[in-house]
């Protein structure tokens, strides 16, 4: 069992875990993730980690309350315990060792590429943050950001805070003004495939990670395949990092809604259990 | 030696094969209950006095562990249930489970004398019987575990293999600890295999002995992900390494469309059910996407498994397609003919050419090709030619591919002094199941590239026994060397 030794609400819905979890601690890298299950009934669900600590042992979170899963994650508390956290899994983020990395983080994504500006950072690397989010109540991780990073800039769609529109209006001026390396950018589907676009023409390295439908995490089953350059790749086993240039995202959106009336069923069936126990009590 | 058997050789030849009760095919294809319902002590009894007892029993040369079959069939006769099943764990740890899944046909039931006139000795469905039978007095009896020599093993995989391996190694004194990649023991066994041809407590009761035996097993734990060989060699304090992943990396069509939601990898789709329990959606979280028309492609154990766990959910139709004919069929007969009892639709000599999509990305149809058979190939069997012009389409909504399995590379990856052929699948030493690095062994199929339980449990017995010979050279052990070898098959 993992027990949750904190839980902080960041934004509507979307929570950040410590969670106990020495052996994924132990051999976690940049990019990486945990495959999780809460119980014995309970599915297996990918997440990244935000961060970890290989003395202490335990591994950061950030869910995003978006279904059936992560929202019953969302209402657990300090003390709970996770059935399983399997890791680390995938393999770890390959970045252009030299110039300026901009990581480019949307809703979890914000909290996934920390690890990789930690990493870039501490190699003396200038590094760049970019935070998108459609309002400002909803910008994760921003403290995280700003004391990992050079410079930092916010997005929000509706403009209540820093730059208004999408990432890529913070991202395109860098492009004349920076000598740029690499980007990494994580996060829902459209983000990544608008940052891409904006730096295919460039040739500038532009790494996304996939967030494919998984089952195993570990190459058993090919339910979270992509095609990437052309080729069926298994996003858990060859990344889920990939050259942003060349994933097909057109797919990548309609395989993520492979479930989408059993995500409901499920919901609702949740939410009428809901309601028997409060007549209950 | 004066057999308790009442019967002559004669009146045993003229007695008939005793048919294991089944459950309705209208019945079962509404549950995951087991199909087969066990023999009753009589049946049992009566069909172990068919046996002639040979003098040179042929049947034990069809048996990759080498179980003493004629032996444990007159324990029968004698009504020593319990003895009967000893008598097998001598050889086989996992007798409920191989009497269940072994291809008896092709194995020991195969040479059984009387099969050369009549129909041969149900050995599969005895040994089911006793080790049963064992079970339900209450009182599995646990093996002997040696002195314990100081020597600590870890064991990658709880397949056949690795329950094999591991048990083999506590017998003899090490210290036994697993590592297994999902969050439930059992490999295949459990997550490709339906209940309703293995029940869960079946293989719980069996792995329960190994735990008993002080065997200690982590879970969530992926060798090449969480911990190496290396490490495990080098900073964990392991003496010696047993791998027995499996071949566990699904193979695809290439063909036009194969990503299509709705297109599933036999392994994620039994996977999704046996395992996550997708049946039971949403009381279980984990979903399935089973819809009225389902296509299997392939004619193996694991095309019959998804094809009759599919019937199941209750589509309308399920389908099965396969390039050869039935005779060329790889699957257990026992399973080829309850899919066609259950109702599956075979289409022999028929390939899939393209999966055609509705405008959600969701198969909707698949477009299919009749073929004739040709020249025999390499592995001896007629290949397979399409006949041009022959297409035809189907309307499907969910497809099953059960292609076969490559080496999944999260260990020989991680680990490259390991060396694969070029299909991925590990190199061994034939003789002792060592691989190129020195102190790791593996059998399964990871050597193998997919074969059978028992055939995997053989080569894990081998491997064991090498990797015990190792341990007692290398570390100086007062124990006697083993020969390791067994007849071959
Ligand atoms: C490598 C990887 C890392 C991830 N990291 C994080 C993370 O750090 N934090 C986080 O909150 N989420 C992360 N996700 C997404 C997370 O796994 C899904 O949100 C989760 O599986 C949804 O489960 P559910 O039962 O709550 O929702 P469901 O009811 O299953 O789905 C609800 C909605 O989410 C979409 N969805 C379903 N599965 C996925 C998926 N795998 N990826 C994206 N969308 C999906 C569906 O289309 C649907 O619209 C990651 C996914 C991957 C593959
Ligand atoms: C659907 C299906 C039906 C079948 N039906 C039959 C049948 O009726 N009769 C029969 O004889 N055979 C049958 N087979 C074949 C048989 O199941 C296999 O030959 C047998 O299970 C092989 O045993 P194994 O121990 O080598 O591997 P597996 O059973 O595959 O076990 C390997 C285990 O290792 C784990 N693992 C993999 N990689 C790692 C890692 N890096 N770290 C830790 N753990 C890891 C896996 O999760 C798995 O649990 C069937 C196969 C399938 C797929
Ligand atoms: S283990 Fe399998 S092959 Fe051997 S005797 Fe039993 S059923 Fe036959
Ligand atoms: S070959 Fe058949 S008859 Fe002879 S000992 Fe074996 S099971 Fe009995
Ligand atoms: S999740 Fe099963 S292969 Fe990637």
């Amino acid at each position: 069992m993992h027990k949750i030794i904190e839980r902080t609400d960041v934004a509507p819905d979307t929570v950040m875990f410590r969670i106990e979890a020495p052996m994924v601690a132990r051999k976690a890298q940049p990019g990486h993730f945990v495959i999780i299950r809460i119980d014995d009934d309970g599915e297996r669900i990918p997440l990244s980690l935000a961060e970890w600590h290989r003395e202490d042992g335990w591994i950061r979170l950030i869910v995003q309350g978006v279904g059936y899963t992560t929202k019953r994650l969302n209402a657990m508390t300090v003390g709970d315990a996770l059935l399983d956290v399997v890791g680390p899994l995938g393999r770890r983020t390959e970045l252009p060792e030299n110039d300026t990395l901009v990581v480019i983080g949307g809703g979890y994504g914000a909290g996934a590429v920390l690890p990789n500006a930690r990493e870039a950072r501490a190699q003396g690397r200038r590094v760049i943050g970019i935070i998108g989010a459609r309002t400002k109540d909803l910008v994760l991780v921003e403290d995280d950001m700003r004391s990992i990073c050079d410079d930092t800039y916010i997005t929000t769609n509706d403009g209540s805070y820093g730059i208004k529109g999408f990432v890529t209006h913070a991202l395109e001026p860098l492009l004349e003004t920076e000598t740029i390396g690499a980007i990494l950018a994580v996060g829902p589907v459209p983000m990544m495939r608008a940052v891409s676009d904006l730096t295919r023409e460039k040739q500038i390295p532009t790494i996304v990670s996939l967030n494919a439908v998984m089952v195993d995490g570990t190459g058993m089953c090919g339910g979270c395949r992509v095609t990437v350059g052309g080729e069926t790749k298994f996003a858990c086993f060859h990344g889920p990092d990939f050259d942003g240039h060349q994933v097909n995202y057109d797919e990548l959106v309609l395989r993520q809604k492979m479930y989408a009336a059993q995500e409901k069923a499920a919901l609702d069936h949740s939410c009428k259990i809901d309601e028997q126990v409060a007549t209950l009590t | 030696m004066t057999s308790a058997n009442p019967l002559t050789p004669k009146e045993r030849m003229q007695v008939p094969r005793q048919q294991m009760p089944e459950q309705d095919a209208q019945d079962r294809v509404r549950n995951f209950t087991e199909v087969p319902l066990g023999l009753t002590p009589d049946m049992a009894m009566l069909e172990a006095r068919r046996c002639l007892e040979c003098r040179k029993p042929t049947c034990m040369s069809g048996c990759p562990v080498g179980v003493d079959i004629p032996a444990f069939l007159t324990l029968i006769v004698e009504g020593k249930f319990v003895e009967a099943a000893w008598k097998i764990k001598e050889t086989n740890i996992l007798p409920a489970i191989c009497g269940r899944v072994c291809p008896q046909d092709e194995q020991c039931e195969k040479l059984c004398l009387v099969g050369k006139k009549k129909h041969p000795i149900g050995i599969g469905m005895l040994e089911r019987f006793v080790a049963d039978y064992e079970r339900s007095t209450g009182e599995v009896r646990i093996p002997n575990v040696g002195e314990p020599t100081g020597c600590k093993v870890a064991v990658v995989g709880s397949g056949p293999a690795g329950l094999t391996a591991a048990f083999e190694l506590a017998k003899r004194g090490h210290t036994v600890t697993i590592f297994e990649a999902l969050h439930r023991p059992g490999g295949v066994l459990f997550y490709g295999i339906p209940r309703f041809r293995l029940p869960a407590e079946v293989i719980e009761a069996e792995i329960d002995v190994l735990k008993q035996m002080g065997v200690e097993i982590i879970l969530n734990a992926p060798v090449g992900k969480v911990v190496t060989i290396d490490e495990l060699l080098n900073e964990e304090g392991c003496d010696a390494i047993f791998v027995g992943t499996g071949a566990g990396l699904p193979w695809f069509t290439n063909l036009p469309g194969e990503n299509l939601n709705g297109i599933y990898s036999a392994n994620e789709y039994l996977t999704r059910i046996n395992l996550m329990r997708a049946d039971q959606f949403p009381n279980n979280a984990t979903p399935v996407y089973c819809g009225q028309r389902v296509a299997v492609i392939g004619a193996g154990n694991t095309a019959m498994d998804a094809a009759r766990v599919s019937l199941r959910m209750s589509p309308e139709e399920v389908h099965i397609f396969y390039r050869r004919t039935r005779n060329e069929a790889p699957a257990r007969t026992e399973e080829l003919e309850h899919a066609i009892q259950e109702g599956v639709q075979f289409h022999w000599l028929t390939a899939p050419t393209r999966f055609i999509g509705d405008d959600n990305y969701f198969v909707k149809q698949i477009e299919v090709q009749k073929m004739e058979l040709g020249e025999p190939d390499a592995s001896g069997r007629r290949r397979p030619v399409p006949i041009p012009g022959s297409e035809e389409v189907y309307d499907v909504d969910t497809v099953v591919l059960a292609l076969g399995f490559g080496v999944n590379p999260l260990i020989t990856d991680s680990t490259p002094e390991i060396e694969t052929n070029k299909w991925g699948v590990v190199q061994v030493n034939k003789e002792t199941g060592e691989t190129s690095k020195e102190g790791v062994f593996a059998a399964g199929d990871v050597i193998t590239g997919g074969a059978t339980v028992i055939l995997a449990m053989g080569q894990a017995r081998t491997a064991a026994l090498g990797l015990h010979n190792w341990l007692i050279e290398r570390k100086g052990l007062d124990m006697p060397v083993e020969a390791t070898a067994l007849e071959a098959v």
